[in-house]
């Protein structure tokens, strides 16, 4: 019998595995972290079986640790993704998304007239709502709510 | 306030509001300082606004300040494609406090982010316009001799009114009442009324006028205009359900007041004018103090 190749989407030396994103908003992810503008080696695999999602996305990433503000980034559009810190095929920590209190240039404002949308200014809001993750635009004080949200 | 913009009202403490309010009330009895001598004041109307911008530019004048600007976008560099952020920066070379009404929301929030000298908002779309609201709290404290446990009536076009919003909002300090006096279709925004649940204050919403005024201590018109209506049908059938007529005053409180931001189109009967209850021009003319004092506490001409 000949040995079944399989693919090198195992396990990484060093890097950081982020686990539980929704599957349709994995680009959105990669998209978020910079991860499509990096050299380093990144593995995904999507629509996997979840219980927690339905289906689900994960994105091993070599080499590669990231600041909480940076990873904070993704809590709008993967509020529950897990993070593992692997050090020498170990998991050294877990770290969970936290919905951060402002969010700077991931989001558009869903108001046309807002100057965000008019003239080259970088989109800004307060969190209002955690929960429901409801945005409030530092400019013109509408609110983007989850349905509304596109990102920049 | 010394060198800080202003926005939005919410950029003002309430003890930074009194100071406002006391301060447009000493001008209002000694007009004439020459305080603002030296000063030039930029008012740039990317919009025309004639009579936010008179007023401010009365407000400079009588201060002996001068005067740089213009009415309308079409006469500025703007119409050649300059950027918002290029325009501040220039005129800031000229001035050392800008004055600016844009139709763009947000506009006066990213104006004072890069402008070295301090914006004054005269309304950025729908969004604030501070001044208003601070002229319509100096007139109720006028007339009312106090701004708290006031009841006010908002009539008109509640959805869209951005100055109503930013009174509701600035009322809500002082333990008012409200009563809200609309079409269905352009009732009070949901957020406002959350708004009021949570700092337990009492609200009513009616569709008829004559009958919901007479308790009030102020009555806020506004205008109900054609174009907020997706209806047209809609229109025809409310457009004069929402004009204030002498007579509705009749019963009404001694102290009560009628307020409009003006321009007024025909929301309130010119009978009501002669009535002592009519405040809309002397409030029109407060605007001219609440400004002074502004602009002389933002270039620190005052304490």
């Amino acid at each position: 019998m000949k040995d079944k190749k399989h693919l090198s989407v195992s396990a990484i030396e060093n890097g950081t595995v982020i686990d539980h994103i929704p599957a349709q908003n994995l680009f959105k992810v990669i998209t978020i972290l910079g991860l499509d503008r990096i050299p380093n080696q990144i593995t995904f695999g999507t629509n996997l079986e979840s219980k927690l999602l339905g289906k689900k996305a994960i994105v091993k990433i070599a080499d590669k640790y990231f600041e909480r503000d940076e990873i904070n980034r993704i809590a709008l559009v993967a509020p529950h993704a897990k993070l593992n810190i692997i050090k020498n095929y170990e998991v050294t920590e877990k770290m969970l998304v936290e919905v951060p209190n402002d969010i700077s240039g991931i989001v558009k404002c869903v108001n046309p007239k807002c100057i965000t949308n008019v003239e080259n200014v970088t989109p800004k809001f307060k969190v209002v709502d955690k929960n429901s993750v409801s945005l409030k635009c530092h400019y013109c004080e509408k609110i983007t709510d989850q349905e509304h949200m596109e990102y920049l | 306030m010394k060198n800080r913009s202003l926005v939005a009202i919410n950029d003002l403490s309430r003890d930074e509001i009194f100071r406002v309010l006391d301060l447009a009330e000493e001008f209002e009895k000694n007009p004439i300082q020459r305080i603002m001598e030296g000063k030039v004041v930029a008012t740039l109307f990317f919009e025309p606004s004639t009579r936010t911008r008179l007023s401010f530019e009365s407000a400079v004048n009588k201060l002996g300040g001068r005067v740089i600007g213009f009415s309308e976008a079409s006469t500025s560099s703007v119409s050649k494609g300059e950027t918002l952020k290029d325009t501040i920066l220039t005129v800031a070379n000229y001035s050392d406090l800008i004055v600016m009404r844009h139709p763009v929301e947000g506009s006066a929030r990213y104006a004072s982010e890069v402008s070295p000298v301090p914006i004054v908002n005269a309304g950025d779309g729908a969004n604030q316009h501070p001044t208003q609201t601070l002229l319509d709290l100096y007139s109720i404290r006028k007339t009312q001799g106090k701004l708290d446990n006031l009841k006010i009536v908002m009539v008109g076009d509640l959805k869209y009114g951005r100055t109503v919003h930013s009174l509701l909002m600035a009322m809500s300090q002082f333990n008012a009442s409200f009563t809200f006096i609309s079409p269905a279709e352009l009732r009070m925004p949901l957020e406002y009324k959350m708004y009021l649940d949570e700092l337990g204050l009492k609200y009513e919403e009616h569709t008829d006028l004559a009958e919901n005024i007479k308790d009030a201590d102020i009555v806020y018109m506004t205008r109900v205009q054609r174009e907020r209506f997706s209806d047209p049908m809609e229109y025809e059938k409310v457009k004069n359900a929402y004009i204030l007529k002498n007579y509705m005053l009749e019963g009404t409180k001694p102290n009560m007041r009628v307020l409009h931001p003006l321009p007024r189109v025909n929301e309130i009967n010119t009978d009501v004018d002669e009535s002592p209850k009519a405040y809309y021009f002397t409030q029109a003319l407060n605007g001219v103090y609440t400004r002074m004092a502004i602009m002389a506490l933002i270039l620190g001409l005052k304490k």
